[in-house]
């Protein structure tokens, strides 16, 4: 088994118009600025993907990784929990002429949902936003008599996630914080993209030591020295 | 006498003296993160982020930051031996899971019913809310570090909130720049306030009715 792919344009060249897409990372922690950027790429050239549908924690800073997605007009909704950052125009203007939709998840919740949507439970129970306007219209049901608020799961048809180390088998390690929401992503997409800074051969990640494994991954793509979005930003760069 | 307010610093401080030896606490973003320079020397308290780190350290010289090592306000932190990583639904089972001893959190609005409003000012602008929602319903003890009124003098400890609420009946206790209010059967319970003001003064700043139950101490804090 090899769910190696040569490069990041190959690696995400099938993303079709409209499809549903994780995308890891909190801030420019864990993002994989090197796939994302690779979708860009292909919509410069040949105009799609677009009307996708992105789930992250944020809505992206600057002009670079998320906010270049958002800022090439791609997205046409987005699922986050904080849609704020030190440069948050690119979505701001796009959502505050209406051209972008912002569905408002808080933070546990997006969590739970994610990993309810790779784990095959389709709904459950949180105390989370119970009593607030991010509850409006959900159903309340009473536990040991306290009221709590029934959350649906997430999937999507892609997940773009970024590790540290992979193996041929997706088998999976992360960096720091940077492994946030990509153990939950892998899990809920029914195709995992994933970019690491370095593949090992079968046996060079102690399996005590796999965070995520193979099976929730169906694509490995090294990228040596990946590019941090806060240095990125800092250097000024945009797309 | 004093009737001089706290500064945000002393607020803080004042918070970090009810953290315990061996509490997990999580820091709001913000004012909130700087109760953890306040730590009681001999008491060990370990940080929560929910980004994924537990026992995170202060913020490394400058240039020598690590971006995928940041707090939940997008800051550089460091680590202090003993810490650890995990991905976010971990993170939050931690929260909602009632396994952190105390959350502190910022405010617009805290009512006497324990109610808290702290992530929207209203339908303008663009709507965020992170983990609020899920901190307030997380920790055994959620507290509330704030000034005692707003920029226009308006009280912040009110009788119902009138923004978008975080939580219902959430918060139990409220450091402010004047006093020491625990929230308990949906009253404001009054337990410190500044020497120099009386429970008149404190009442008039205050938007619900300030209890007396029991003995009422001075807020003394260091000059910070």
């Amino acid at each position: 088994m090899d769910k190696t792919i040569a490069g990041v344009a190959e690696a995400v060249a099938d993303i079709p118009d409209g499809a549903t897409v994780m995308i890891g990372g909190f801030g420019g922690s864990g993002s994989p600025i090197e796939l994302i950027h690779a979708l860009i790429a292909r919509f410069k050239a040949t105009g799609s993907p677009k009307n996708l549908t992105v789930i992250n924690n944020n809505a992206g800073n600057g002009k670079v990784g998320l906010a270049g997605l958002i800022d090439h007009d791609m997205v046409a909704k987005l699922v986050c929990s904080f849609p704020r950052s030190v440069d948050p125009k690119a979505f701001t203007e796009r959502y505050l002429a209406g051209k972008i939709e912002l569905e408002l998840v808080p933070q546990g919740t997006l969590a739970e949902r994610i990993r309810a949507g790779g784990a095959g439970i389709p709904a459950f129970y949180t105390p989370t936003s119970y009593g607030t306007q991010l509850a409006e219209g959900k159903p309340v049901e009473e536990f040991e008599g306290r009221p709590y608020v029934r959350e649906r799961w997430l999937k999507a048809e892609y997940a773009l996630v970024k590790a540290e180390l992979a193996d041929p088998y997706g088998n999976l390690t992360f960096r720091m914080a940077g492994r946030n929401f990509g153990p939950l992503m892998c899990m809920a997409a029914a195709v995992t993209i994933v970019q690491a800074s370095k593949i090992v051969p079968p046996g060079g990640i102690d399996p005590e030591h796999v965070i995520t494994p193979g099976i929730f991954v169906q694509r490995v793509v090294e990228v040596p020295n990946p590019q941090q979005e806060e240095t990125l930003l800092r250097a000024g760069a945009t797309l | 006498m004093t009737t001089t307010p706290l500064t945000n610093a002393q607020i803080a401080w004042r918070a970090a003296q009810d953290i315990a030896d061996g509490a997990y606490v999580n820091l709001g973003i913000g004012f909130p993160e700087m109760v953890a320079q306040y730590q009681p020397a001999g008491r060990e308290a370990v940080f929560h982020t929910e980004n994924g780190i537990l026992g995170f350290g202060e913020a490394p010289p400058k240039g020598e930051e690590d971006w995928d090592l940041i707090n939940a306000g997008k800051k550089a932190v460091t680590l202090k031996p003993g810490a650890a990583f995990f991905h976010h639904a971990d993170s939050f089972a931690m929260v909602r899971g009632g396994h952190l001893d105390v959350a502190i959190l910022g405010a617009y609005e805290v009512a006497e019913t324990g109610d808290l409003a702290n992530w929207s000012t209203g339908p303008k602008g663009v709507p965020a809310v992170g983990g609020a929602m899920d901190l307030v319903h997380g920790a055994k003890r959620v507290a509330v570090i704030t000034d005692h009124v707003t920029k226009d003098g308006k009280p912040k400890l009110v009788k119902r909130c009138t923004l978008p609420l975080t939580g219902v009946g959430c918060v139990t206790r409220v450091y402010t720049s004047l006093a020491v209010v625990d929230i308990a059967n949906k009253r404001f319970v009054l337990r410190e306030k500044l020497s120099g003001m009386s429970v008149a003064d404190l009442q008039a700043v205050t938007g619900g009715e300030l209890v007396i139950d029991g003995s009422v101490g001075d807020l003394v804090v260091p000059a910070l």
